[in-house]
């Protein structure tokens, strides 16, 4: 049972830079957790926190009820991979995933049995004499995990691990990693990334942090179905959900918007009170969801500056409804160079088109 | 005891005593003042990281204070006293750089000093960007520059020597053995000059020997520089139409002139401390003094060691405007 | 540069020639006196040293065996020998027997000498002396010769200055006494500052960035400041002169470029391996022996060279901390300049310790250049 517990927690560096605020999160035993946010949001710092790599200004951490604030890194039962991978240069690959061991002072057959075991899971058996500089990239990440693995920790952090990696090798040894939580599934993971693809495709649930705090948690479904906020539906999701300003034309269990400048009406499958009627509000629509249409229910009808054939998809740019709105993007399915300089009127499902007033969704009200 | 005994002895109670003192003092601190144990090891933890850092830098703090930061205040002091016999001393105020100040010695070591100030950075690094440019231009010329950087190992002692051996006189009618004279006769030369009693042109054959070895100093800073210089930049120049030589003054030392004047400034500390060659080649004779011959003289000939502090304070008193610029890069550096 | 099209090739060739010259011309000195360590004193005094390569063309002043190595022989009593001694590879020209005279004769010719002594002198040295009456004169007779010698070169200055035990003067002892400072002055204060570098570099604590300040300040510090007070405090503490102060004093003159250096490369090594070693549960103590020194061998190496060319090749400290009356203690830089006061003209014994005193610096030179660069480079370039 290991479970991490962040309570009111804050950071502030050097008296009066506050890079985190009010951070509440429970994590469970098992968990694969992963914080996404864009750079500088202090994701990799609340890791830092975790790992006792950081001081907590203020507030709680505790793992499975013990205060950890003060504890020494190496005594909170956790493991830790690093984004450039930290392996120790002048050791072997041996010696690399033997030296936490060492430290704790373990029986020399205990450190061995440990380390082939491992090593054999992670392919590693024929390079551990080695130093890190004869691995290649995948084989020094695979040395980093192996590393934590071989301290059979409570608890593993993972900081950016996959960023150093190239496209190819970054999937494999997202799987890997996929593979692995699933063959360890008593061990808690928290995991860091910009990707969302990795935070998509790894996390049982997702921490997105923004503005110095936590913008929404949920599971990977739950963050692109139903986002809290503006900021949630526009960085999960690529492109970027869709805009346009609009009003409540009738409320009720569908609600019916109007888009701005000129462009049409819509329903979307979200519940509104009466005394909402007239407000002002964000229609969000993800590019994937955009289908043309012919019907009177839809969103807007434009010209398309831009068609960008990607062979699978096309992604089509709509000309802005006012200078300084944000381009409107269309993903149709299959080519469509012809759609270019043409008029399209565009619409989406009921159940896909979201609504925000001041940048929170209509959906939690 | 044998000193060479002596020696290997001071090595393992050295070496052994600054790693006890490392290793114990930390398991001390570990162990005993704040053990990471008990309903405290939290807090004991981190009082311990509070004290470790300062354990580390002990040795080191006491070395600099005693031997670097401890002398620049007690030669202040005593160049504001005189030693009474007996041992004490009494405060004269300014009354040793007045007498300094009215000896001519020390006006002569003040005038060439500014000159070898001058004279020696200037030369140098012209020399040791002139040397960095071409050898970075021929396959040879990494041993170019090997042999150019080579007077850096040679002491200040040695190179007295061997150029004593090239300014060496001979009477007239004998084959020259040194060097200059040799080429002086040749080059139809009556009679062979005593370089370095030449009152004079002597300075200038002095600072040749700085010159001489600090030239692969600058070279070897100067190369790194002008390599870390981007290629696209000098290749952009070229497509414009610049000549070499417009490409070396107009792209090229433009963009090493930071460190242009870090080597500039480290080679006028050198020469402010400048005293082997000196000491070594004339000994100040023939109007060739030095501010820091001046000083050993007063310090150890003449036994004034209220002027020599004097002096001492002179020379601290010309490094301080690098002194200060260098600690207020440092400071800029780190934020 | 050489890729580029159009290249014109006579500045290419100006480059070299001015390059070889430059090159030439810092050489030139070293060479000299390496040369001229290898000839005897005549030769050195004759010729300059650059024509030490080709046979020289030398007027010597010889003497033949005097009254006591005649023999008597028929008619007459005569002297045999080889002016050189014994036959070698000089070859005589002309050859004459008053100073006016210097070549009167030619080799194998026969001189007439008063009291109807008769001389001749072969091409090789070898001579005859005959004459009718008793030879009388103890020294024998001047003859002067010009010779042609063949290059030639002599192990004896290094013999006499390294391994005579007669040589009161010699640098045997001085090399031992050089050696004796400079190596614990070496390896002390790398020790000191590798602590203190870390601190600074890695460990967190109120004024830290104000000593790393000061390191800076003390960097630039004159030597000539710490004289006098240290060798009172030396005095008053007991150490007087001696090896222990020269290894204090070089320590301490040390410390700020050690730290320095080794700081500056310490900051560089990644965040990421010294945390993760935290994680893995090394102390501080464990982090620094077994992660950073390890890895900072470089920066180690580098400032161990400079240290090792300083305290080797230190002359004031030495004079000041070290050499008491009994010059028990000297070094191979104060014997230098012994000899260059009392010895200035005998350039064989000076060219020859001088060299014996820079070819130890020169070999770690050579050998470990590339860490000397890169110390300088780090201690210098921001």
């Amino acid at each position: 049972m290991t479970n991490l517990k962040l309570t009111n927690v804050e950071k502030t560096y050097a008296g009066n830079i506050n890079v985190l605020n009010d951070i509440n999160l429970d994590i469970k035993t098992g968990e694969l957790i992963v914080f996404v946010g864009p750079s500088g949001c202090g994701k990799s710092t609340l890791l830092r926190m975790i790992a006792g790599l950081e001081t907590i200004t203020s507030g709680d951490f505790t793992i499975d009820g013990v205060r950890m604030n003060d504890m020494p890194p190496a005594q909170r039962g956790i493991a830790m991979v690093f984004q450039s991978y930290a392996l120790y240069p002048h050791m072997t690959v041996r010696d690399n995933m033997s030296f936490a061991l060492k430290l704790a002072k373990k029986p020399q057959a205990e450190i061995d049995a440990a380390i082939d075991r491992v090593a054999a899971t992670l392919q590693l058996t024929d390079y551990l004499d080695r130093l890190p500089k004869a691995l290649s990239g995948g084989q020094r990440q695979r040395v980093a995990i192996g590393r934590s693995i071989v301290r059979d920790p409570k608890v593993y952090l993972f900081d950016e691990p996959l960023s150093n990696l190239d496209a190819a090798l970054r999937v494999a040894t997202r799987i890997e990693i996929a593979q692995l939580k699933e063959s360890m599934p008593d061990s808690t993971m928290v995991y860091v990334t910009h990707d969302q693809v990795e935070a998509m495709t790894l996390a049982s649930r997702i921490v997105v942090l923004a503005n110095k705090g936590i913008a929404q948690v949920g599971t990977p479904l739950d963050l692109y179905e139903r986002p809290e906020n503006e900021f949630v539906a526009q960085f999960i999701g690529s492109p970027a959900m869709n805009l346009l300003s609009g009003t409540v034309e009738q409320t009720g269990e569908v609600t019916q918007v109007r888009v701005d400048h000129g462009g049409g009406s819509i329903s979307a499958n979200i519940p509104t009170r009466a005394d909402m009627q007239g407000m002002s509000v964000n229609i969000g629509i993800r590019p994937e969801d955009m289908e043309p249409t012919t019907s009177d229910n839809y969103a807007f009808e434009n010209v398309v500056e831009i068609a960008e054939a990607l062979g699978e998809v096309t992604q089509v740019y709509f000309k802005r409804q006012t200078a300084n709105a944000n381009p409107v993007i269309a993903k149709l399915q299959g080519i469509h160079r012809e759609v270019r300089g043409q008029t399209m009127r565009m619409t989406a499902e009921p159940g896909k088109v979201h609504l925000f007033a001041d940048g929170q969704s209509l959906l939690y009200r | 005891m044998h000193p060479a005994l002596q020696a290997i002895v001071t090595i393992i109670i050295g070496v052994g005593g600054c790693v006890g003192y490392f290793y114990f003092s930390n398991q001390f601190l570990d162990k005993v003042l704040f053990p990471a144990r008990g309903p405290n090891a939290g807090r004991n933890i981190t009082r311990a990281n509070m004290i470790r850092p300062w354990l580390f830098l002990m040795p080191a703090l006491l070395a600099l204070g005693v031997y670097l930061a401890y002398p620049v205040v007690e030669t202040l002091r005593l160049s504001l006293t005189e030693r009474l016999p007996g041992g004490e001393s009494q405060y004269v105020g300014l009354a040793n750089y007045q007498q300094m100040f009215a000896e001519p010695k020390f006006w002569e070591a003040m005038r060439n000093n500014m000159m070898w100030l001058l004279v020696v950075p200037a030369l140098s690094t012209v020399f040791g960007l002139l040397a960095a440019q071409l050898s970075d231009r021929v396959r040879w010329g990494n041993l170019a520059k090997s042999l150019i950087f080579m007077p850096m190992a040679i002491s200040f002692v040695g190179a007295a020597v061997i150029w004593k051996l090239v300014y060496d006189a001979r009477p007239v009618g004998q084959d020259q053995i040194g060097v200059l004279n040799a080429l002086y006769m040749f080059f139809g030369g009556t009679e062979p000059k005593n370089w370095l009693t030449m009152i004079g042109p002597n300075n200038y054959l002095l600072m040749i020997v700085l010159v001489w070895i600090q030239t692969g100093f600058a070279m070897v800073i100067l190369s790194a520089a002008l390599r870390g210089i981007p290629e696209e930049t000098v290749e952009a120049a070229i497509v414009d139409g610049a000549n070499p030589f417009q490409v070396f003054f107009k792209i090229k030392v433009p963009q090493i002139m930071g460190t242009i004047v870090v080597v500039w400034t480290t080679i006028t500390i050198v020469v402010l401390k400048v005293f082997d060659i000196v000491f070594a080649m004339t000994n100040g004779q023939w109007e060739t003094q030095v501010l820091a011959n001046y000083m050993y003289d007063k310090l150890f000939r003449a036994n004034d060691w209220g002027v020599g502090s004097a002096s001492a304070m002179i020379i601290m008193l010309l490094v301080s405007p690098i002194l200060v610029w260098n600690v207020y890069n440092a400071r800029k550096e780190m934020k | 540069m050489s890729n580029i099209a159009g290249t014109k090739s006579s500045l290419t060739w100006a480059v070299h020639l001015s390059l070889a010259a430059l090159v030439l011309l810092w050489l030139f000195p070293t060479v000299g006196l390496l040369v001229s360590s290898f000839r005897t004193s005549d030769q050195i005094a004759s010729t300059g040293w650059w024509k030490a390569m080709v046979p020289s063309e030398q007027n010597l002043t010889l003497r033949t065996g005097g009254a006591e190595d005649q023999v008597q022989k028929e008619g007459g009593f005569v002297i045999e020998g080889n002016l050189f001694g014994e036959p070698g590879d000089a070859v005589i020209s002309v050859w004459g027997t008053s100073s006016r005279a210097i070549s009167d004769y030619q080799a194998g010719e026969t001189a007439e000498l008063k009291d109807d002594a008769t001389l001749t002198v072969q091409s090789n040295g070898d001579y005859q002396m005959q004459s009718p009456e008793e030879f009388t004169g103890k020294r024998g007779q001047r003859i002067f010769v010009t010779a042609r010698t063949p290059p030639e070169f002599t192990l004896r200055n290094y013999k006499y200055v390294l391994f005579d035990p007669s040589n009161r003067e010699g640098m045997a002892k001085a090399f031992f006494n050089t050696l004796t400072v400079t190596i614990p002055a070496t390896i002390i204060p790398i020790l000191v500052a590798a602590f203190a570098a870390y601190a600074l570099a890695w460990m967190d604590f109120p004024g830290r960035a104000l000593l790393i300040a000061a390191v800076v300040g003390l960097l630039v510090v004159p030597l000539q400041l710490a004289l006098i007070p240290l060798l009172k405090l030396h005095n008053e503490i007991g150490i007087g002169k001696g090896y222990l102060g020269a290894w204090l004093a070089h320590t301490g003159f040390g410390l700020p470029l050690a730290i320095y250096l080794l700081r500056n490369y310490m900051v560089g090594l990644p965040r990421d391996i010294i945390e993760n070693a935290k994680v893995d549960g090394a102390t501080d103590f464990q982090i620094f022996t077994k992660i950073i020194l390890p890895l900072s061998f470089p920066a180690l190496a580098s400032f161990a060279i400079f240290q090792f060319l300083w305290t080797w090749n230190d002359l004031l400290v030495a004079l000041v901390f070290l050499i008491d009356s009994t010059g028990d203690t000297t070094v191979m830089t104060k014997q230098i300049v012994e000899l260059l006061g009392t010895r200035g003209g005998n350039w064989e014994i000076l060219a020859t310790s001088a060299f014996v005193s820079i070819a130890v610096p020169l070999g770690v030179f050579f050998a470990m250049q590339k860490y000397l660069v890169r110390g300088l480079l780090a201690g210098s370039v921001k």
